[in-house]
């Protein structure tokens, strides 16, 4: 008696494991599953919930025009706090959850952990906010795209802009030894080193906060460098830029965001004249831009967070690509993001063969008339 | 050797090591009469800046002329630190003078930050454009490019405050009562010095130094924030023990040395490690001359 009950039982439970089998797949087809990973708890925060609020605008946007390729869009949303050891987790999770593409993650170290497990499930993984180089110039993440520019961007851009427009040979590398300086000042003398056309004359650290660059200067000078690029913030900018003019030195300076700030106009005076200095492009104009902060501020009464345009441009990215590659098929989606525009808050953008984003990230500004000015 | 790239890092060398003599001074005199380390000596010289540049500021709005504008301007900056300087001294440094003398060092420094904080909140964190208030000699118009003469100013107010000090403190009355104060605060009480008062005046005076050098330096620099009195104070602190700390023509040489040691070491080698060389060169000097340079052991401490 006993025996049998239990095999009708265990013939019960396994009918009843294989309808679940079965209707699960039929399940997850009638909605395409978005998955967002990031920080929503603990410090870093503030860093991964814009992207949860943009994802959740979009999908409504999204859904109230009848979805993508018909199917309803939903959102999975998993923290990761920003820690690589939960990441790993948390993709995991998003994977059992038998998601199609993920929103995420936030920050560079969780996102290369995670990058794995999704790579090995052939997912699409989007960043709106990961910075690492590496993450898209090593090769190893094919599934890897982001919505934002890497940390060597500026630098890219400063030595092409001299070695292209400005057409300079002999280039003096300075920064002011802090992370982002120093940081910015190595990717610049990497690229630099690479090209033939043109030679480090100097690189050098420079003391921040010191009453007096005239050493720097004289250094600068006798190298006979005819461009300067400096990694750094304005205090010290203005005060070689202001130095190097005193001294009649008409060499280039070119310098990043740090200096991209009208406080280096107004102390520098008219010493700023003629400085170039990179920064990111300015879409506060760009009319989605404007209508998605519209719509956060409606849905959730306060102004959108960190990262909120690039995770607005990254989900509509995503899904565009979807219905472009008429299904969830992670070939046809790579390639529908390498070849389709999307139009988002950050222009029109795709991606290229790495994984970033064209069109995203820096341009060139210089001060002309007291004013930074774009550089076309 | 490029004697003319010499000579340059020299001058640049002689700009920074005045700059840090015009703090250094203050430090020296008050450490000299009541063995007070005054580490908010820095941010006297910030106030100076500040007031410097607000006077400046409503002087030119009102269509002054340059050099009324920068004689006013230092006036007030000198007026202004000084109060400071003397109020400290009232407040936070007088009620310690018999406690150990840790004590009145940390008070020093509590002094310090609280005037950070106080023109941070009260002014700005920003940094702030400080006008040319040095007007452009015509006779320096050839030599413009090697030496300007804002830097000459600098130069010249050093030698000079320099000079005045030391006479102050050798010849005259108050000079006097300062060198038996520094000897000996009870005696010198007995025979009938006030010793408060010569405190208190040698505040005003260290303060006032300070002043002048917040208005030539910021000038000279075009800009200032309320955090520039750490770094240059923390640089004339050094200065001043490397030319023997009481000391008036030692806190001068001191600051020289430490201005070309740095120069010459960008300029020759890298500034990547301007401030490691400097420490090292002061280390060494300590080790031989532990009084500093000009220093002498416990005897004529101004």
């Amino acid at each position: 008696m006993v025996k049998i009950n239990f095999r009708k039982l265990l013939v019960l439970l396994v009918a009843a494991a294989f309808i679940a089998a079965v209707s699960g797949p039929a399940m997850a087809a009638d909605t395409i599953k978005l998955g967002v990973a990031g920080p929503h708890s603990g410090d870093l925060a503030s860093y991964g919930i814009p992207s949860v609020k943009a994802a959740e605008l979009v999908v409504k946007n999204i859904n109230a025009k009848g979805g993508v390729l018909g199917k309803k869009v939903e959102l999975i949303v998993e923290d990761d706090v920003c820690k690589p050891e939960v990441a790993a987790n948390t993709a995991t999770k998003l994977v059992g959850a038998g998601v199609n593409v993920v929103l995420g993650h936030i920050c560079s170290g969780a996102t290369k952990a995670a990058l794995g497990i999704y790579k090995d499930s052939h997912i699409v993984v989007m960043s709106p906010s990961a910075t690492n180089p590496a993450l898209t110039q090593s090769g190893d993440y094919p599934n890897f795209f982001r919505t934002i520019a890497s940390d060597d961007a500026q630098a890219k851009l400063e030595v092409e802009f001299a070695l292209n427009v400005l057409k300079v040979k002999r280039i003096a590398v300075l920064h002011d030894k802090g992370d982002y300086g120093k940081g910015l000042a190595e990717y610049a003398k990497g690229f630099l080193e690479k090209d033939p056309r043109a030679k480090v004359v100097l690189y050098e650290g420079i003391t921040p906060g010191a009453v007096d660059y005239s050493a720097v200067v004289q250094k600068i000078k006798r190298k006979k460098a005819d461009a300067v690029i400096f990694g750094g913030y304005h205090p010290e900018a203005s005060k070689i830029v202001t130095q190097m003019r005193k001294k009649k030195m008409k060499t280039y300076f070119i310098s990043d965001d740090g200096v991209k700030d009208d406080t280096f106009i107004k102390v520098a005076k008219q010493y700023a004249e003629g400085v170039y200095a990179t920064g990111p492009k300015d879409v506060s104009k760009n009319p989605l831009t404007i209508k998605a902060r519209a719509e956060h501020v409606k849905a959730y009464g306060s102004d959108p967070g960190a990262f909120f345009e690039n995770a607005y441009a990254a989900t509509l990215a995503l899904l565009n690509a979807i219905e472009k590659a008429g299904s969830t098929d992670y070939n046809a989606i790579v390639k529908a993001l390498r070849t389709e525009y999307v139009d988002t808050p950050l222009g029109k953008i795709r991606f290229d063969e790495r994984g970033d984003a064209i069109g995203v990230g820096f341009a060139m500004y210089q001060v002309r008339g007291g004013k930074y000015v774009e550089v076309k | 050797m490029d004697f003319g790239y010499f000579f340059e890092l020299f001058l640049g060398g002689l700009t920074r090591g005045s700059i840090y003599a015009l703090l250094a001074l203050g430090y020296t005199m008050v450490y000299g009469i009541i063995e007070l380390i005054n580490f908010a000596h820095g941010e006297i010289y910030m106030i100076g800046a500040f007031t410097a540049l607000i006077v400046t500021g409503v002087l030119t709005l009102m269509g002054w002329n340059k050099i009324a504008i920068l004689i006013l301007a230092s006036l007030a900056a000198v007026v202004y630190s000084s109060a400071y300087g003397y109020t400290a001294e009232k407040i936070a440094y007088k009620p310690l003078r018999n406690a150990p003398r840790l004590s009145a060092l940390i008070s020093a420094i509590g002094v310090s930050l609280f005037l950070q904080n106080y023109v941070l909140l009260a002014q700005t964190s920003d940094f702030l454009p400080f006008p040319n208030l040095i007007p452009e000699f015509e006779f320096l118009k050839p030599v413009e490019d090697i030496v300007r003469s804002s830097e000459i100013v600098i130069y010249a107010t050093t030698a000079v405050v320099m000079v005045a000090l030391t006479i102050l403190i050798k010849f005259t009355r108050i000079g006097k009562a300062m060198r038996a104060t520094a000897q000996d605060q009870k005696m010198a009480r007995l025979v009938g010095v006030d010793v408060d008062r010569v405190i208190s005046i040698t505040f005003i005076i260290g303060s006032a130094t300070a002043a002048l050098g917040g208005v030539l330096i910021a000038s000279h620099i075009g800009q200032i924030n309320f955090y520039i009195g750490f770094i240059a104070g923390i640089k004339a602190f050094v200065a001043a023990v490397l030319g023997g700390i009481g000391s008036m023509p030692g806190a001068v040489l001191g600051s020289l040395v430490l201005g070309w040691t740095e120069s010459f070491f960008t300029g020759y080698i890298s500034s990547d490690y301007e401030d490691v060389f400097a420490f090292i060169f002061l280390v060494l000097i300590l080790i031989f001359r532990p009084s500093g340079i000009l220093g002498r052991k416990d005897t004529d401490k101004v």
